[in-house]
């Protein structure tokens, strides 16, 4: 397997993930206190959210694909590397949220395009 | 006045926790999966050998336990302060794990990729700064 399938899985089914988990949190609902049977309740209702499941599984696969990829790269390349996952959140903002960006965090995001860009260079 | 110090003295050290925690436990994952080697996923038996390998490391175990505590850290953080507020402490991180990958573990480090770390750092901040305030904490 290339190994940038890896990079990809981390990325794009980490981001996608917490994507769906967010909208399994909306559709359950608020949780009004901290108290453990609030928190409790809270929970047996996000898990009969099939949005939840699917943010699960992704969520599990890009925490393999994080193992797989520090099995064979330095720790201080790949956690670097995964900060794409902010260029991937906000492109999955505008095409599929519809969501608009503001100049400002287009900015941000270009800066850690371009420091991820410099820790690959830096591979010697 | 004094419990909202305290509330404050809290969020700080909740942030710090994080900063720690969630770099330790990748720094400790990195450990764990060095020590395995590059995965073998096919045939099947392979993937089953590999992941019995991959939960028999204790140094893997401890670093889902770290990144559980981050995860924990972050969600009681995020209870007391805004996500504005809180969310630039995940930029300290890249900083923070290229620093332990190299005491730790012995990593090294070129000076280009401190400077990506650097930039990426940045950029992090500036993404966390955009983020309208939502709700006026009384």
């Amino acid at each position: 397997m290339p190994h940038y399938v890896l990079f990809a899985l981390i990325v794009v089914a980490g981001t996608g993930g917490e994507l769906c988990v967010s909208r399994a949190m909306q559709v359950a609902g608020e949780v009004p206190s901290f108290r453990p049977a609030d928190i409790a309740k809270v929970i047996a209702r996000a898990m009969r959210v099939p949005w939840m499941w699917l943010g699960l599984g992704m969520m599990a696969a890009a925490f393999f694909a994080l193992l797989g990829a520090l099995s064979i790269y330095n720790v201080s390349f790949v956690v670097p590397v995964t900060a794409l996952s902010y260029v991937a959140g906000a492109l999955g903002g505008v095409t599929f949220l519809r969501e608009r960006v503001s100049s400002h965090r287009w900015l941000g995001v270009l800066l850690v395009a371009i420091g991820v860009t410099l820790v690959f260079l830096g591979q010697n | 006045m004094t419990s909202k110090k305290r509330l404050h003295l809290q969020t700080y050290l909740l942030i710090a926790l994080m900063a720690i925690a969630g770099p330790l436990g990748n720094v400790l994952l990195g450990k764990g999966m060095k020590h395995i080697g590059e995965l073998s996923v096919w045939p099947l038996s392979d993937l089953f050998h590999t992941g019995l390998k991959i939960f028999a490391s204790g140094s893997v175990w401890l670093g889902i336990a770290s990144l559980i505590g981050f995860f924990v850290a972050y969600m009681l953080a995020l209870s007391l302060a805004d996500y504005s507020f809180v969310q630039p402490a995940s930029s300290l991180a890249y900083g923070v794990v290229a620093l332990l990958g190299h005491l730790m573990l012995g990593e090294r480090v070129s000076p280009l990729r401190w400077a990506g770390i650097a930039v990426i750092c940045l950029g992090v901040l500036v993404v966390g700064r955009t983020n309208p305030r939502t709700t006026e904490r009384v």
